[in-house]
């Protein structure tokens, strides 16, 4: 969460509430919103390392809301952040265990395995289609997160249709 | 192999009921080509029920499409037998095949198969005609289904000036003129993009609410994800035959299923 938010601090200073609704505006429904609570105690923590500054602000009537700001030594942190690749998503490690370790214990049959994953990614991608026909057309962020999302699971998919040829 | 009896089948104490619309057992095809034969599809068994959407997926190569072949009656098997709404199809020649599949199974293919030299409109309204609707009839079903599937003002076209996605489309209403019982699709969005493959996908959907049973050939994962049902085919066999949640939130699976597949990490 710590960079998504330093990054929207670029656009100009604004309250965690704020940051909260203009992430959920950005990346639409189908993202599974961080709640304010999170948010907050990020906001605290990029603070304390002098990315950020806070200052309240008084409201009448309501408790004061903080508004943050980012410092010198956070804009150069959102550049550096841009400025790296980004890591490869990383193979299904824990699938990719269970796997490897199933014939060695007598306790598990590969393919039984395989077919018990392919499900659970089948009703994952069918989740994901529903997500997207519900998620606003126009939203082509949200869309493409969606998309992404689905493009990962078919080669997912596809890797254990290569397990299974080679296993079966 | 696995749930090759749908659940329709169940119960012993069922009174006499409508038999499966479609169902198959111990089918073998080889094919016979240069090199060593090709064991496409050995031992399948299968019950498909009416209404229902059944996805087959499997790595190509895999006789995935012969199989839909055989179903279809365009191939022979080299054993087993097929039944069609009850009746044992064993003994259909060509000819009693083509007219089943002229009323009762519509196919569509990767590759749209539609006839060159005729218009958007005669190639929907031929097969309607060729099964005994009168022309008026014909041109009724044509100009309702090209409207549904979004292809008003295609009518005079020829195929070859349509987008792949659009001949696909064309020969989607062909396949459904006659109001098949049974839906039979061989990678329908094979030669498509991504937006072709959407709406295609969203097509059999729509049908498939309305109560059009179909088999879909794919080896894609979303389409296949559409289905009620999907199996798995490997080598010429049933590896998995699993029926997907149904539609709705559904229950909770064990881990964070799309949340997780969709949440940016830190």
């Amino acid at each position: 969460m710590r960079l998504p938010l330093l990054a929207l601090l670029a656009a100009g200073p604004a309250h965690g509430y704020e940051l909260k609704g203009a992430l959920e505006k950005l990346l639409g429904a189908a993202y599974p919103q961080p709640n304010v609570g999170q948010i907050y105690v990020t906001l605290g923590r990029l603070e304390k390392s002098g990315l950020i500054q806070g200052e309240d602000v008084a409201q009448s009537a309501r408790p004061n809301k903080r508004i943050y700001r980012l410092t010198d030594a956070g804009r150069e942190a959102v550049r550096a952040w841009f400025e790296e690749p980004t890591d490869e998503p990383r193979v299904r490690d824990e699938f990719f265990m269970k796997l490897a370790i199933a014939p060695q214990t007598g306790l598990a049959d590969q393919i039984t395995l395989i077919n018990k994953q392919r499900r659970q990614y089948l009703n994952t991608m069918r989740e994901l289609s529903r997500l997207a026909a519900a998620e606003d057309r126009d939203n082509r962020v949200a869309q493409l997160l969606i998309e992404g999302a689905m493009l990962h699971l078919q080669a997912d998919l596809d890797w254990l249709e290569r397990c299974q040829e080679e296993l079966e | 192999m696995s749930r090759s009896q749908a659940p329709a089948d169940q119960g012993p104490a069922a009174p006499a009921k409508a038999p499966p619309l479609l169902r198959a057992e111990g089918l073998v095809k080889t094919h016979h080509g240069e090199g060593a034969p090709a064991r496409a599809v050995r031992g399948v068994d299968l019950t498909v029920s009416r209404g229902e959407f059944v996805a087959v997926t499997g790595p190509s190569g895999a006789g995935k499409s012969t199989l839909l072949h055989l179903l279809g009656g365009l191939q022979k098997p080299d054993a087993g037998s097929i039944w069609f709404d009850g009746t044992r199809l064993d003994s259909y020649g060509e000819s009693q095949w083509a007219v089943l599949r002229r009323r009762r199974i519509g196919i569509v293919f990767q590759f749209f198969n539609l006839v060159s030299n005729l218009t958007v409109a005669d190639n929907v309204e031929l097969p309607a005609l060729l099964a005994g609707s009168s022309p008026k009839g014909a041109r009724a079903d044509r100009a309702e289904l090209l409207a549904e599937l979004g292809l008003e003002g295609k009518e005079r076209s020829m195929p070859g000036e349509l987008s792949g996605g659009e001949q696909q489309r064309v020969a989607l209403a062909r396949a459904l003129v006659n109001h098949p019982d049974l839906l039979l699709a061989d990678e329908p969005a094979g030669s498509l993009d991504s937006r072709g493959t959407r709406e295609v996908l969203r097509l059999l959907s729509r049908f498939h609410g309305r109560g059009q049973t179909i088999v879909l050939v794919t080896h894609d994962a979303r389409m296949a994800s559409a289905a009620d049902r999907v199996i798995s085919f490997f080598d010429g066999r049933i590896a998995d035959d699993a029926a997907l949640d149904a539609d709705g939130p559904g229950p909770r699976r064990r881990g964070k299923g799309v949340a997780g597949v969709l949440e940016l990490k830190d």
